[in-house]
């Protein structure tokens, strides 16, 4: 049995089936949420924070909250806006994301949403960080100074027997995510492709082919991240 | 109205900066209607001769001479406008944080696959040359920074625009293609 639940974001009315999360009905709605650690196909975790919203005046992560019948959603207020560009910064003086050198830059989600919320400068010190890139397998390399730890890669990206390629290494300030070694020799090309393709950053780089396509056709160069979805 | 004074200058930066401010083609013939340019590379004066409104700093700090120049802008500018990349977070330069100096010298002058010239392994050691800090500085950590105009290069339109805005006192209406960082 699919029941149908009617809630609001900003003050526009949602139709949401049963089960679904806050981000999955404003998809289906033309209303934009922006997500980072959630992926299509993933169970949500909530854990980049991206997607917070104000439910019946609380902070909620929209990824993981489920819809139900007649809560009030603020996405597109000042204060939310603030605090993922908030969230944004912190992104960026955490890692090493120098975008001009960067194989990912017009096609990165992190970048997208820095434009979309105007980020002229983090308001938080930059950190410089050295982790370093690992490019031991033949077609993929790993920077790991780009890495936001979304676990997109650990989740998505596996064989046919469901193993996966990746996965976590070291713990608190240490944690990094990394490519199995000996996995990482017999990756196919569409899956090395795919890899590079959901890492929100550029973290994951496909090796010998890089700023292929021209400053202007890249994928956000004209249209902020998230005017697909968006309807009037 | 009296004209405003810019002021410009490339500190750890390539120039591209610069350029692309001259990328706005022949709307620097109004640009000189409107501004009067005091210390820069463009009519090359070395000191201020007067205060300043604008000043545009190209490029982050890696030496002391850097510094010194940053530091100087800021006392005589009004506002402080970091143009680009590199002033913004370092940049390309910014890429040797975290690496110690001394593996960096040695790699430029002495150990690095380019250098064919160095039998007796010199290293730059003369009295007028800054000294290198220990990391690449955005300007925004040395003195206070008012605007950031992002880009590597920053657009010329952006350049112009901000430019614009800031003489005539008018809001600035950015279009989303001009907010760049590459």
């Amino acid at each position: 049995m699919s029941e149908e639940i009617k809630f609001k974001i900003d003050g526009k009315e949602i139709i949401a089936k049963k089960g679904q999360t806050i981000v999955e009905a404003a998809r289906e709605n033309g209303v934009y949420i922006p997500t980072l650690c959630n992926f299509k196909g993933v169970k949500p975790k909530g854990s980049c924070r991206i997607c917070s919203v104000k439910v019946n005046n609380r902070f909620m992560t929209s990824c993981t909250t489920p819809a139900s019948p007649g809560m009030e959603v603020y996405s597109n207020t000042d204060e939310i806006s603030d605090l993922r560009k908030s969230i944004v910064e912190l992104l960026f003086v955490s890692g090493n994301h120098f975008c001009p050198a960067c194989e990912k830059s017009g096609n990165c989600e992190l970048q997208a949403l820095a434009y979309k919320y105007r980020m002229m400068v983090p308001r938080f010190p930059y950190s410089f960080k050295k982790k370093g890139v690992i490019a031991t397998g033949p077609k993929l390399l790993k920077e790991q100074d780009r890495c936001i730890l979304c676990q997109r890669c650990i989740k998505t990206i596996k064989d046919e027997e469901g193993r996966r390629y990746y996965a976590f290494k070291n713990r608190g300030n240490k944690l990094e995510v990394v490519m199995d070694e000996v996995m990482s020799k017999t990756i196919s090309d569409e899956l090395a492709k795919q890899a590079m393709e959901n890492c929100p950053v550029g973290s994951i780089i496909y090796k010998e082919i890089g700023f292929a396509e021209p400053i202007g056709t890249r994928k956000y160069d004209k249209k902020p991240i998230g005017s697909n979805i968006e309807t009037n | 109205m009296s004209k405003k004074i810019i002021a410009t200058t490339s500190l750890a930066g390539c120039f591209g900066c610069h350029m692309s401010i001259l990328d706005i083609d022949e709307r620097i013939l109004d640009l000189i209607e409107l501004v009067e340019f005091n210390k820069s590379p463009i009519d090359d004066i070395k000191k201020f001769t007067k205060q300043v409104d604008i000043g545009i700093i190209e490029g982050g700090c890696c030496n002391s001479e850097n510094v010194e120049v940053l530091k100087y802008f800021r006392e005589n500018c009004n506002i402080l406008i970091s143009l680009g990349e590199c002033a913004i977070m370092g940049g390309l330069p910014a890429l040797r944080n975290g690496i110690p100096i001394e593996e960096c010298i040695h790699e430029a002058y002495i150990d690095g696959p380019t250098v064919k010239l160095n039998e007796e392994k010199i290293l730059p050691n003369d009295v007028e040359l800054p000294m290198l800090l220990d990391n690449v500085y955005p300007c925004h950590d040395i003195v206070k920074i008012d605007y950031f105009l992002p880009g590597c290069p920053p657009r010329a339109d952006l350049i112009w625009d901000a430019l614009v805005a800031l003489i005539t006192g008018n809001e600035m209406d950015l279009p989303y293609e001009l907010i760049k960082f590459d």
